[in-house]
């Protein structure tokens, strides 16, 4: 008896404070996991699969309803010899940084103006920023008609100072250039917004520590506004970078031709329309699956160039060197400014 | 002090100046679709709104079914809009407000989903909704975009600075469980962050293109995109009737983006310095 009741507490007990304590972590935060659930579930279900699944898919040949064959790396070793593959490369960063380098400057530009602008704040950041919110569809079948060869007002404009026609959607560039502009004119608003609350978060104390240094308005923007500028600057730059390398549906509806999706000599081709038409129009669904690598890869490569570019180290020790000089200024003329206090 | 006002007046001059590239498009789009298309073919074009606005929109209603495309993705946009703001909102509120195991480690996750962009996973995407016989149908608009680690991330940031634990704690004395908390609690607090991503995926599902083009493949359910493109693609001739069609189908959603503008750029602003 005396045995048993020693040992029966204990065996109750023991399991008690080993399963009760670690388990009772997890089983408090049950509602937790659930409430987080339904994004990880989707993601599994039309994210992480589907991107195990296109390495698979990309190593076969499949037309997305019959057998598939093993092909082993055959897919990208055609695409590395594919001169339209290539094409579309060169025709995408063609377009990407006909777009980006105006695109970003104008916003910097238009940021800088809506900083100073005391009046109509409200009106000017709507009217910027309403060209983003636009559907690309809609917005491009305007700018279609504005370029367009025989009739288009673009061309209308030309004629009447006397430079004459240009055959924007049939010529590998006027192509290249239309499209830009549609990118450009829809994102300078987005950009610009979000440059203008960078400069906001520049605190006044610096400006007019450089005010009293004498510094002029060129010197001031330069040496104090880009640098701090650096980290929204380089957001933009991964972003446009992104945006810029999957651009499809410009090109797509202002040719809209399945025959033809790039239009022209293909000049408007794109890496995504060229996963579109391979994937969706050939049914070559492991070569499509093959260009989304191709894609995913250079998307990582030009990221990583933007940040060693923009945001790399050396460049985040100089922002914080100039930060620092900024600092010690302000420290001194507020001491300067005590000091006249004081008198 | 003439100096200053002088830079002011170049500044607003500037400004006005990009208003103008800004909105003209729009006006363009007007001026188009209420001419007639030989009024627009002409030389020199005609610069003014026109008259035939209601006949080329009539046109348009003849030629596509323009409703019935508006409808369903109307029915789309809200769709994922809801579900967006209901699981967001709630996986946002148990990331920052509370402790459990495995926490940062899940957070950590649901940000390096950012780097995986769209079109890797398009055509096992395609496969996989073929597979569930989803093609075609509203569920392939709707459920693989029901909750995004963008919403997730942004919500988060929201709600960590806008919930006072002492709220949360109050509720828990008198009994609240999880599900109770959010609700009385979280959800309105968080009821501008969720105006502003609400908005935000309104938004972009409404102007999708690539996604419904692929997977709504009967003709007769397309999503307001990809009608106007085939109407485009089919009455290409007939401009002012494709821009009509181009003028329906925003000015929906111009209003649903002026109704919140002033609140929903200053929140994007602030989500993109958060980063």
């Amino acid at each position: 008896m005396a045995v048993t009741s020693k040992t029966a507490p204990a065996a109750v007990t023991r399991p008690s404070t080993t399963s009760e304590k670690p388990p009772n972590k997890y089983k408090q935060a049950l509602p937790q996991y659930a409430a987080v659930s339904p994004f990880f579930i989707l993601f599994a279900v039309f994210g992480a699969f589907p991107v195990l699944f296109s390495i698979w898919i990309s190593f076969h040949s499949w037309d997305g309803i019959g057998q598939m064959k093993w092909v082993a790396l055959e897919q990208y070793n055609y695409l590395l010899s594919d001169p339209t593959f290539w094409k579309a490369i060169g025709n995408t960063l063609i377009i990407w940084v006909l777009s980006t380098v105006p695109m970003l400057l104008l916003a910097l530009v238009i940021a800088n103006a809506l900083h100073n602008a005391t009046r109509f704040r409200t009106f000017y950041r709507i009217a910027y920023f309403i060209p983003n919110v636009t559907s690309v569809v809609a917005v491009t079948l305007v700018f279609g008609s504005i370029f367009s060869n025989n009739f288009g007002l673009l061309n209308a404009f030309l004629e009447s100072i006397g430079v004459g026609k240009i055959e924007w959607l049939t010529q590998p560039w006027g192509i290249k250039i239309a499209i830009a502009t549609i990118v450009t004119w829809r994102w300078v608003g987005y950009n610009a917004i979000i440059y203008l609350a960078g400069l906001q978060a520049i605190s006044a104390d610096v400006y007019e520590a450089a005010k009293v240094d004498g510094a002029s308005s060129r010197q001031t923007f330069w040496r104090i506004t880009v640098p701090m500028l650096r980290p929204v600057i380089l957001f933009t730059a991964v972003t446009s970078t992104i945006g810029g390398l999957q651009i499809f549906t410009e090109s797509r509806v202002l040719f809209g031709d399945t025959d033809n999706i790039g239009g022209p000599g293909d000049a408007g081709l794109t890496i995504v329309s060229y996963l579109y038409q391979s994937a969706f129009i050939k049914n070559q669904f492991g070569y499509g699956a093959a260009i989304g690598w191709a894609l995913f890869i250079l998307i990582v490569l030009f990221s990583i160039i933007n940040w060693r570019l923009i945001g790399g180290n050396d460049d985040e020790r100089l922002t914080r060197r100039a930060a620092r000089r900024v600092e010690r200024r302000i420290a001194a003329q507020n001491a300067k400014r005590e000091a006249a206090d004081v008198r | 002090m003439s100096v200053e006002r002088i830079r002011t007046a170049v500044g607003h001059i500037v400004l006005m100046l990009g208003v103008l590239v800004s909105l003209f498009p729009f006006y363009w789009m007007v001026v188009m679709a209420s001419n007639t298309t030989p009024d627009i073919f002409a030389y020199p074009p005609k610069l003014l709104i026109g008259s035939h606005l209601f006949e080329n929109m009539g046109k348009v209603l003849d030629n596509v079914d323009f409703f019935g495309s508006m409808l369903l993705t109307l029915i789309a946009s809200l769709g994922v809009t809801v579900l967006v703001l209901f699981f967001d909102s709630l996986a946002a509120f148990a990331f920052a407000k509370y402790e459990f195991p495995g926490r940062n480690f899940l957070f950590g996750l649901l940000l390096a989903t950012f780097m995986i962009p769209a079109q890797l996973s398009l055509v096992p995407q395609f496969v996989t909704l073929a597979e569930f016989g989803w093609i075609g149908s509203l569920k392939a608009l709707i459920i693989p975009g029901a909750a995004n680690a963008f919403g997730i991330f942004w919500m988060r940031q929201y709600a960590k600075g806008a919930i006072p634990d002492e709220l949360i704690s109050a509720a828990k004395v008198d009994g609240a469980g999880f599900f109770r908390q959010y609700l009385t609690v979280g959800l309105p607090v968080l009821r501008p962050g969720l105006a502003f991503l609400g908005i935000f995926t309104f938004i972009n599902v409404w102007n999708d293109y690539l996604w419904p083009l692929i997977v709504m493949t009967d003709p007769n359910r397309l999503t307001l995109q990809v009608a106007l493109d085939q109407l485009n693609g089919i009455y290409g001739t007939d401009y002012s009737m494709v821009m009509a069609g181009a003028l329906m189908s925003v000015i929906p959603l111009i209003g649903v983006f002026l109704i919140g503008a002033r609140s929903f750029i200053a929140d994007l602003a602030a989500g993109a310095m958060k980063f």
